[in-house]
């Protein structure tokens, strides 16, 4: 085993399933040389050639179009969005198109693709680049958006998420790519998509997240637990389709519950997690489930990030509001 | 008789179609007889040398130093920004030394009440048409009074998403034309923005409409680590304007009076009401794509770049200038201590403005705030206060 940072675990899933699998192509905006912005795909073209690991001209819903053609001759795509606040211009290729197709044939043609992109904010990008758009993807039926929280689960996930037949929205919170390292198996291993992670185990409240705000979310547990307050933290790992079994079976052990985004308010997944938990537990349930989220603004210019973004001080405050409601 | 005659008409008309279907057929001669009408448009050459009288345009002695002392000015402001990022006192930066031509040449053949829509890289144009530079600063440091343009100037917020300011361009110029102003609206990407589908839909409604926009390409042979070959088969970049039916001009893009002399034409024939030009200007910028991390020796060898100094604007203006007794040291020296200094007051200005609430964040979000923001506003300037 070797520590690693999310970034090389998900480079190194992909190392594995290129050897694994000559179908798996990687391709997008400086992927090849360059090995991505973020090197991502560091080390890949030299290793597998430009006919698997290459460069596209300037163009996204160019990656997406081909993708999906690739998809169709057999290949397994992992096109890559350089990052994901870019992906509007792609949206017809991804929600309009590839989470389309299966259904539009009669379920003739798979989509094996998996759409990587960098998302989120907190590393001060230069406008329009870092934003939280996971709730339009999940709000596309025919796509699994999945979202890794940790080195581990970024390289596990990934795998899954190239071996799934389905379109699979993989995205990558630029905050944590570098932030901490863990253990990560050599060789390969999977995930399962859309299932959670109970990340840490408690009796009186139920803390839902995913994303960077798992690492918020766990610090505020500990803090919480100074104060004699037991929370279960569950990272979704998967925000469509939700695992509900385990929701729902937290939330009917604490009785309380909070979903944690970093997401604006609006509409979105902690909604979606709060409604099902309404229409499934809603008797299990001493106080409303509230959300920890960012405003409902446009992403900030970068100077005012570490006030939009929501911190563990948020998770814990709400908490309390629940847990003494 | 008649039947023979006929007969006759028929197979005259068949030999004309065999002839014309053999010279359309023969692809290659179009793609041959398509490059050769995309030649660069050289006026000065690297030794500061005219070369073709012909196309040299008109501008006073005055003009010709503004367009170097801008020049200079500029680079100045592409060093020092360099430092003030490097120290942590500027934010997002894209460096522009080395197409000083295509920027400042380009903009001084705009009059003031032209429309500007830039991209990241093209601080420098709109700050001489009248961007205040601290703002310039602040938009790099992600302050939301960055883009909060001044009245009375003409300019839109650099453009991130590549290629939007291309259908953006279509209609602001759309806009002039039905107002009756005669103005023009001006864009800029780079050559990776070319390949956009916006590129293509821009120009093509410009053409369709004949508005009065000018579109500029700065390739700079670059799209961050991608090469300009990766980007198309195609020959030039401005050859991509023979689809829309407009017209398309290649220029030496570190030679200033090329980029002004195309940019001048373009402009006139735009405010004359005979449409959109595309102009790609041949450049390089010598430094980092950004300064958010990228290493250019990691795609870029070091012999291209000397190659390219060797074209330097800068020099071969000075050049041209000191052969004619317009320019020396003594001339240089003064904008750039003017620039320093203009500078240092424009970093004063911006470390001046207030800190960024998320308040103020929410109140710029509408016109007229919705109850949900209004509620939200509420919070925040209550959590704020405290
Ligand atoms: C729609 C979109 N896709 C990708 C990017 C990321 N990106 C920023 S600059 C750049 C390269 C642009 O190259 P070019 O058009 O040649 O302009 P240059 O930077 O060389 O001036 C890329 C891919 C972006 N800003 N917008
Ligand atoms: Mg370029």
């Amino acid at each position: 085993m070797a520590q690693m940072t999310m970034i090389q675990a998900i480079t190194d899933a992909m190392r594995v399933e290129l050897k694994r699998d000559e179908k798996v192509l990687i391709f997008g905006e400086d992927v090849g040389k360059n090995g991505g912005v973020f090197r991502a795909t560091e080390g890949l073209q030299a290793e597998f050639g430009e006919d698997r690991v290459f460069d596209t001209p300037l163009a996204e819903s160019g990656i997406g179009g081909l993708a999906i053609g690739l998809a169709t001759q057999g290949f397994r795509p992992i096109p890559e969005i350089q990052f994901f606040g870019f992906v509007y211009e792609v949206m017809d290729s991804i929600a309009g198109q590839m989470a389309r197709y299966h259904f539009r044939t009669g379920g003739k043609f798979d989509m094996p693709i998996v759409v990587r992109s960098p998302f989120g904010g907190g590393v001060a990008t230069p406008e329009m680049h870092a934003d939280s758009l996971e709730g339009l993807m999940a709000q596309t039926p025919g796509l699994k958006v999945v979202i890794p929280s940790t080195p581990y689960d970024a390289k596990g996930l990934l795998i899954s998420a190239i071996r799934d037949n389905d379109p699979v929205i993989f995205l990558e919170h630029m905050k944590l790519y570098r932030s901490f390292r863990q253990e990560v198996p050599e060789g390969e291993y999977t995930i399962e998509l859309g299932k959670a992670d109970v990340k840490r185990e408690g009796k009186d409240i139920s803390i839902i997240t995913y994303g960077a705000m798992v690492h918020e979310s766990l610090k505020a547990a500990e803090e919480l637990e100074k104060e004699g307050y037991s929370a279960e933290v569950i990272d979704l790992r998967t925000v469509h389709p939700l695992d509900i079994e385990t929701i729902v079976k937290s939330v009917e052990k604490t009785n309380r519950a909070i979903v944690v985004q970093e997401a604006q308010r609006q509409a979105g997944i902690a909604a979606n997690v709060i409604a099902e938990i309404n229409e499934r537990a809603i008797l299990s349930l001493e106080a409303p489930v509230l959300r920890v989220t960012a405003p409902d603004t446009v992403y900030p210019f970068a100077q005012a990030e570490p006030v939009w973004l929501p911190n563990y001080k948020d998770v814990i405050d709400t908490a309390k509001k629940v847990l003494t409601f | 008789m008649l039947p023979g005659i006929i007969k006759i008409v028929i197979e005259r008309k068949r030999q004309m179609a065999s002839k014309a279907k053999n010279a359309q057929l023969d692809v290659n001669k179009q793609l041959e007889t398509i490059d050769q009408q995309f030649q660069t448009l050289q006026i000065l050459n690297e030794e500061g040398e005219v070369v073709n009288a012909d196309a040299m345009p008109d501008l006073t002695d005055e003009q010709l130093q503004e367009i170097m002392r801008r020049m200079v000015y500029t680079r100045i402001l592409d060093q020092r920004s360099t430092a003030l990022n490097r120290q942590g006192r500027l934010g997002f930066y894209a460096p522009t030394a080395g197409q000083e031509a295509s920027q400042i040449a380009s903009h001084f053949a705009l009059e003031k009440e032209d429309w500007i829509l830039p991209g990241y890289r093209d601080i420098p144009q709109i700050v001489w048409h009248g961007l205040p530079l601290y703002q310039a600063f602040l938009w790099s440091r992600g302050h939301y009074q960055g883009m909060n343009i001044p009245d009375g100037l003409n300019i839109y917020p650099p453009q991130i998403i590549i290629g939007a300011q291309y259908v953006q361009t279509a209609g602001v110029a759309l806009g002039i034309k039905k107002n009756g102003g005669n103005t023009v609206a001006i864009t800029y990407t780079g050559d990776g923005g070319t390949s956009q589908g916006d590129f293509y839909e821009g120009i093509n409604f410009a053409g369709a409409y004949k508005v009065p926009a000018i579109f500029i390409v700065q390739n700079n042979r670059y799209a961050i680590s991608t090469p300009v070959d990766v980007q198309t088969a195609a020959r030039t970049l401005a050859q991509k304007a023979v689809a829309a039916g407009i017209p398309g001009i290649q220029v030496d893009g570190m030679d200033p009076l090329a980029v002004y002399a195309a940019v001048k034409q373009a402009r006139e024939r735009a405010v004359a009401g005979e449409g959109p030009t595309l102009i790609e200007a041949l450049t390089y910028r010598y430094g980092p794509h950004t300064l958010s991390g990228d290493d250019p020796t990691r795609y870029r060898t070091k012999e291209e770049d000397t190659e390219w100094e060797r074209k330097d604007p800068l020099v071969r203006f000075r050049k041209y200038l000191e052969g004619k007794g317009l320019w020396n040291q003594e001339m240089e020296e003064q904008v750039i201590e003017q620039a320093k200094e203009e500078i240092k007051e424009a970093i004063k200005q911006a470390d001046a403005a207030p800190k960024q609430k998320v308040s103020d964040l929410i109140s710029i979000m509408s016109k007229n705030l919705d109850a949900n923001l209004q509620e939200q506003l509420e919070i925040y300037k209550e959590k704020e206060s405290k």
